[in-house]
């Protein structure tokens, strides 16, 4: 689809686009996760220090091409990925969703989250804020890129990010 | 000892250390006991180096980053004079922190409670209220931020003690100074921190960082996920890893090994494809012809995880990793890493190491993760140290001990044991200084 298209997506489409996205995550359907995304996408979290980073020059908390984040479900998806097995639960609530326009044949989004991670008795609290490039295609829209942005100062304590963040 | 006497005190049955038996066991109450914690801070983190930065960090003058070590709050600065300094980011008025960012550049310092100023090499500016203040109330120049007592610049390394008759760096870094060199001499014109730093945590004792980053024995157990993805991604691991490891003196250790992934600097695996094969020979090349073959060979076709007692971790494999723990109780760390790298590296090279870190070894990687998991697992399992009490350390003990030398291998102990010997050398003040 041309950026014309891109432009014309509502919001209301796109935040059903996330709360879709929302719900396979929390209920830990990686395979269809992975579905949301262009094979182009990307899925990044700059470290908390370089939030404006970029993964060939700057140091990442995650900085994953396709094969890469298909080679990260993969291993999710296993039991032996000892610090989600058994799963942590997730949940996860996603506001403050504002499209700023078509950026090539993409349609810039960005909104916020607040994720609460649940395991072994203790709760931590991740926040931050999406910055996303959403392709719209005849399937729905693809997650070109999508990369999430901590609002903490440093993993302390949640010490890490195991979960899609 | 401060009225503390850890000699006739309760710091006894820490370690079992039975050579004859082959035994080398560390009392979990270690892991878990604010006695021994705060016998750690006295005895270790309050004397002997302890690393703060690297000198890359602040690259111009007024350049500065501020980060908390032992419980002090410090500041990294490099001063108009070109000199990186690290002072205590404290205000000498009233304590006060003085500069309140993280990083930035700044000709001078205030301290926003009574705005008391410094200039970046640390000494106080004049104020207009000074004729206020006695002469001994407010001495004249040189009086300022207070530096660290201790500060050294080892090849860009910056560490700082708090005690001032600690030994010079290059005895405190004994063994250890031929493994940092090997890391410092990989680029032709030096080295430096990537910008982006991991900034995380783990709910546990500080030492069970220490011993993972120097332990071979977890790595396929617990990492069998990254080495299926590396597998996957065409990196041939069917050689196995070959090495062992060293006791390095003063506590520090190395695991010095080869294994089948590629190093940026410069050991080439058929993954890269055929360009790439020549570039890094020519990386190769160049550093022999700096160093020397015999260097070379260890700098650049060998890998190693080396601990720089107590607080520095370096992984020096497929990407290059600064590790910083900071222990905060006793099940409580600070862990910060960042990437080193040679200064001027290929633009593809950067871009690939930069991808082995973050895949490997973060606190988002495949791997790291896991190790979280299993210090936090052990911590939970430390709460019963009064019925299981000692965690061992042996394997391998009786060959350290009778040899053959080429006997010893990686996934023995001998590195875990030589920083424990070390740590409870200190710790029961037996390491202290006359």
């Amino acid at each position: 689809m041309n950026a014309a298209a891109a432009a014309t997506a509502t919001r209301a489409e796109v935040e059903d686009f996330l709360f879709l996205e929302a719900d396979l995550l929390d209920t830990w359907r990686l395979d269809e996760w992975l579905g949301l995304f262009a094979d182009d996408g990307r899925y990044e979290i700059p470290t908390t220090d370089c939030p404006d980073g970029d993964p060939a020059r700057n140091l990442f908390i995650v900085a994953d091409s396709m094969p890469v984040l298909r080679g990260r479900v993969q291993r999710l998806k296993s039991i032996a990925a000892y610090s989600e097995s058994p799963r942590s639960r997730t949940r996860r609530v996603v506001g403050n969703v504002r499209l700023h326009g078509a950026e090539g044949d993409a349609l810039r989004v960005s909104a916020n989250f607040i994720i609460q991670r649940v395991k072994n008795e203790v709760a931590d609290s991740y926040c931050g804020r999406y910055d996303l490039l959403l392709r719209p295609t005849g399937e729905g829209l693809r997650f070109v890129r999508r990369r999430a942005v901590l609002d903490l100062d440093a993993l302390r304590p949640q010490g890490r990010v195991s979960f899609i963040l | 000892m401060d009225g503390f006497d850890t000699r006739t005190g309760p710091l006894t049955g820490l370690l079992r250390d039975d050579p004859a038996a082959g035994v080398f066991r560390v009392n979990r109450r270690a892991m878990v006991d604010q006695t021994v914690f705060d016998a750690e801070m006295r005895t270790i983190f309050d004397r002997t180096w302890l690393y703060l930065g690297h000198e890359s960090e602040v690259p111009k003058p007024g350049d500065f980053r501020t980060r908390s070590l032992a419980g002090r709050p410090l500041l990294l600065v490099r001063g108009e004079d070109g000199v990186v300094r690290a002072f205590l980011n404290v205000c000498p008025h009233r304590g006060a922190t003085v500069c309140r960012e993280r990083r930035g550049n700044a000709g001078s310092f205030t301290c926003f409670y009574h705005s008391w100023t410094f200039r970046n090499d640390g000494a106080r500016m004049a104020l207009p209220n000074d004729e206020a203040y006695s002469a001994e109330a407010l001495p004249g120049p040189g009086f300022g931020l207070k530096p660290a007592p201790r500060q050294a610049n080892y090849r860009g390394f910056v560490f700082v003690s708090f005690d001032p008759a600690a030994p010079s760096i290059e005895d405190h870094l004994a063994g250890a100074r031929v493994y940092l060199d090997a890391v410092a001499d990989q680029g032709e014109d030096g080295m430096e921190v990537i910008e982006g730093s991991q900034l995380y945590s783990a709910r546990g004792n500080w030492k069970l960082l220490v011993e993972n980053t120097i332990d071979f024995l977890h790595t396929v157990p617990v990492h069998q996920t990254y080495f299926k993805f590396l597998k996957d991604f065409g990196t041939d691991l069917s050689s196995g890893v070959s090495g062992r490891g060293f006791d390095l003196g003063n506590g520090h250790a190395v695991v010095a090994f080869k294994a089948g992934w590629g190093r940026p600097v410069a050991r080439w695996e058929p993954s890269w494809g055929a360009a790439e094969k020549a570039r890094i020979a020519k990386v190769r090349e160049e550093v022999a012809a700096r160093v020397g073959e015999a260097r070379a060979r260890v700098i650049a076709d060998t890998d190693r995880n080396l601990c720089l007692f107590p607080n520095l971790l370096i992984n020096d494999i497929m990407a290059t990793v600064l590790r910083q723990v900071n222990p905060v109780a006793p099940g409580y760390m600070e862990i910060t890493q960042w990437a080193l790298a040679p200064k001027g590296e290929d633009p593809a090279a950067r871009a690939r190491r930069l991808h082995a870190f973050n895949t490997f070894l973060g606190p988002g990687g495949f791997a790291t993760p896991d190790d979280i998991e299993a210090f936090e697992g052990c911590q939970r399992g430390f709460g019963a140290w009064r019925e299981v009490e000692w965690s061992d350390y042996s394997r391998g003990y009786r060959t350290e001990l009778d040899g053959p030398e080429d006997a010893i291998r990686s996934d023995h102990e001998l590195q875990i044991r030589a920083f424990y010997r070390r740590w409870h050398d200190l710790v029961t003040a037996r390491g202290a200084r006359p």
